[in-house]
């Protein structure tokens, strides 16, 4: 049953994947990819990490594809076919990795015992969302607030790149 | 609960910088344009309590302690580091209050950006995990993309900021990828924990491979290493000056303190694989860096490439410290690098405030050609740049030449004096494109039809600026041994 | 690893899921099935309240909205680090409450910007 969610979700992915570098109108673009964000947030579900599938959904599809949304319609792009000259380079690339990628499966056998994960006990009885705050409220409170400095700079940096009546000429 | 109280008192100095920031954001938008540099004032003295804070702890300065569940550590080699962050902001911010003025950015919040990439490096500098380490560099990185922006009315600056945006996103992808690998071999991201399971794993498992390689192209983007560095010439000539200055000073050396943490306290065990990967680097670095500097007519293009193959010759130490036999090989390898970026900032420093302040009407003149006669109409200009590429070109007795030394000693005694000599080979060929610049200042005669010529606009606090650079650059390149000795109390212990 | 089922919780949102589309599919389905198919040119214009169409539906947007959803997505993100914080607040006790406290503080440093930089006035 599990692996039948797996590989839907894996297929929805990287169709979806292509698709948004495919298709030639950018709204189009911009929407596959609304699915594939919905379809990555389905797998981390089927991988009980309810938490991530919700930050997917609310961040990713929410949040970025608004932006992007907004970023299309901003230039105003209708068509846009520059960028798909470059198929030729991106399929020496792809094959490669993809090479790779089947390599490193056949050379599992010699290699990874699964890690020492010591997050299975702390997950059992308490749900993702809970370990994740117990963990990010205690041992990890420095980076969290080290985050907060850095949505501070995103957000002001936003504003004084994109506003155009800060600074500038006055002398 | 456990309080926090002692573990803020270890971060203090980070408390500081970003509580300063933050008031100087909230008071930004209350200050008339004409006060703004109240702010800059206000950011300096936040330093000044900084380097109180932290030289206070100089007769201690190996007592390591750590704090916030070892996330973050405060040791030597985290206060050496610091030290030389601290006086390179703030060498930085008084060399913005001139240049800022000139170039009409009457800009508070450039200041907030620049506290707020210092204390992103400070949290570099001190992260024990590589998840710190990880937002200490995008809160520095953030904070640079912005800063090399902010010259608006210049479609150059906005393109630096897009080009370095973009490419310092993908590599913090890479670095990230490289972590997540490391989390996966692990089981956590302390680098006691990643350094335990390498000790313990074995070596030939190919997802530590991986990850390693992923880890160095994440640095080397932010270090500016062949081939990583292509997005080095257009940012650097496309940021305001001092913002370019602070990166090629401050940004590196951050970058070089968390990149040595992560692969001698992380993947130390590793040190035979990745000593040649870096080795590798190291020469690509050399050769494209010194070369490519030789052709380039704008001058801050030039310094670009020059800081490229600077970071070249820094990796010599890294790569030294790998190879080193013994423990006392290994440590005079990696404090050579310390040493190397502390006495690069003197002269990159100065380098960069004359070129800011060097105007051609309301425009930086920022064509080699346009220095032409300059030992005729400001010969004391001329001298401190001559002094600062005689030290970027390592002649003695400047500084630069303390620095490559040290670098070169640490690699013939690690067995490495092929690359020692290939090095000096490079040192030498990099002496010409230096060297150019001095000839064009005192050798040739401006053209006579080009109109406006070049001056330095002088001012109090470009002069103390210079003053600190070039007394550096001589003080240290007469009487290194009180910063080597530093730089060997605090390094790094070698596993 | 413990147990591999599929989370069972899940399963209303896929039956709903499920359901959407199905419901979706049939009445497109029975439309087009049903209806008669005479097209002509005023038809097959998008409705655009009876008016005739004047311009392209797409527009370029001005910069202003940009500024709106780069904020929007500062506060989602924000929203996500304060749902777990929420979820073991009972547990977290005070010490949790000051360190959320200091979070939304250094935020509140931009907004206090944003408001008075105007970024947040439409014009």
């Amino acid at each position: 049953m599990e692996q039948l969610f797996f590989f839907y979700f894996a297929a929805v992915i990287a169709v979806a994947s292509v698709l948004v570098v495919a298709l030639r109108n950018p709204i189009y673009s911009a929407l596959s990819l609304l699915i594939m964000f919905f379809h990555v947030a389905g797998l981390y579900v089927s991988l009980r990490a309810e938490f991530l599938a919700a930050v997917q959904v609310i961040v990713y599809a929410g949040a970025i594809l608004v932006l992007y949304l907004f970023v299309v319609m901003l230039l105003n792009l209708k068509q846009d076919d520059r960028y798909h000259r470059q198929w030729p380079v991106a399929g020496v690339v792809g094959l490669t990795l993809a090479v790779e990628a089947v390599m490193l499966t056949l050379l599992k056998g010699r290699a990874i015992p699964p890690a020492p994960a010591n997050t299975n006990e702390t997950v059992e009885g308490l749900g993702n969302t809970e370990a994740l705050g117990d963990a990010l409220y205690s041992t990890y409170l420095f980076p969290f607030e080290v985050a907060s400095l850095i949505l501070l700079v995103a957000m002001i940096g936003a504003i004084i790149l994109a506003k155009k009546d800060i600074g500038g000429s006055e002398a | 609960m456990t309080s926090y109280g002692a573990d803020l008192l270890v971060i203090l100095p980070e408390l500081i910088v970003v509580g300063a920031a933050c008031l100087l954001l909230v008071l930004e938008p209350l200050t008339p344009p004409s006060r703004k540099e109240l702010l800059a004032w206000l950011s300096l003295g936040a330093l000044a309590l900084c380097i109180g804070l932290t030289g206070g702890q100089i007769s201690v300065l190996n007592l390591r302690v750590s704090a916030f569940s070892d996330l973050v550590v405060v040791d030597g080699y985290a206060r050496f580091w610091k030290l030389l962050l601290y006086g390179v902001t703030g060498l930085t911010i008084l060399m913005s209050l001139p240049y800022l003025k000139a170039e009409r950015l009457q800009l508070g919040e450039y200041y907030g950006f620049i506290l707020l990439a210092l204390s992103g490096m400070m949290v570099m500098v001190s992260g024990a995990d590589l998840l710190t380490i990880y937002l200490g560099t995008e809160l520095m990185s953030l904070s640079l993309y912005v800063m090399a922006g902010l010259k608006r009315s210049s479609p150059r600056s906005l393109e630096a900021s897009a080009k370095y945006f973009v490419l310092g996103a993908f590599s913090s992808g890479l670095l990230l990828y490289g972590i997540s690998l490391l989390y996966g071999v692990a089981g956590g991201t302390k680098l006691g924990a990643v350094a335990a399971a390498i000790g313990s794993r074995g070596f030939d498992d190919p997802l530590l491979l991986i990850a390693t390689i992923l880890l160095a192209a994440g640095f080397g983007f932010k270090l500016a290493v062949v081939p990583f560095h292509m997005w080095t010439p257009d940012v650097y000539q496309g940021a305001p000056t001092s913002v370019t200055a602070f990166m090629a000073v401050a940004s590196k050396a951050a970058s070089f303190a968390a990149f040595l943490r992560v692969f001698v306290e992380g993947l130390g065990g590793l040190k035979a694989d990745w000593s040649n990967l870096f080795l590798l680097l190291c020469l690509v670095t050399l050769i494209l860096g010194n070369l490519v500097a030789i052709v380039q007519t704008n001058i801050k293009r030039m310094l670009a490439y020059s800081s490229i193959a600077h970071a070249g010759y820094a990796l010599i130490g890294l790569v030294a410290a790998g190879r080193g036999m013994g423990e006392s090989g290994g440590a005079s390898g990696l404090a050579s690098v310390m040493l190397y970026l502390a006495l690069y900032a003197f002269m990159t420093l100065g380098a960069f405030a004359v070129i800011g302040m060097f105007r051609k009407g309301g425009l930086e003149g920022e064509d080699i050609e346009d220095f032409a006669g300059l030992a005729k109409r400001q010969p004391l200009a001329a001298f401190l740049m001559l002094v600062f590429m005689v030290s970027l070109a390592g002649i003695p007795p400047t500084a630069g030449f303390i620095g490559k030394f040290y670098v070169f000693m640490a690699a013939v005694e690690a067995g490495l004096a092929w690359l020692a000599v290939v090095a000096l080979i490079f040192a030498a060929i990099s002496a010409y494109y230096y060297m150019r610049v001095v000839m064009v200042m005192y050798m040739r005669e401006p053209d006579p039809s080009a109109g406006e010529v070049p001056q330095l606009v002088a001012s109090p606090a470009l002069t103390v600026v210079l003053a600190c650079a070039v007394a550096g650059v001589i003080l240290f390149g007469l009487f290194p041994n009180p910063l080597v000795s530093l730089a060997l109390q605090s390094v790094l212990p070698l596993k | 690893m413990g147990n591999t089922e599929v989370p069972v919780n899940y399963l209303p949102i896929l039956l709903f899921i499920g359901i959407a589309i199905v419901f979706g599919a049939v009445s497109l389905l029975a439309g087009w099935l049903v209806r008669p198919s005479r097209p002509y040119r005023a038809k097959l214009n998008p409705y655009e309240s009876g008016s005739p169409l004047f311009s392209d539906a797409r527009v370029q947007f001005p910069m202003r909205y940009y500024i709106i959803a780069m904020l929007f997505v500062i506060f989602d993100i924000e929203v996500i680090f304060i749902i777990p914080w929420a979820v073991r607040f009972q547990s977290l006790g005070l010490l949790g409450l000051v360190e959320m406290l200091v979070f939304i503080a250094i935020l509140l440093v931009g907004l206090w910007y944003a408001w008075k930089k105007g970024a947040l006035e439409w014009d």
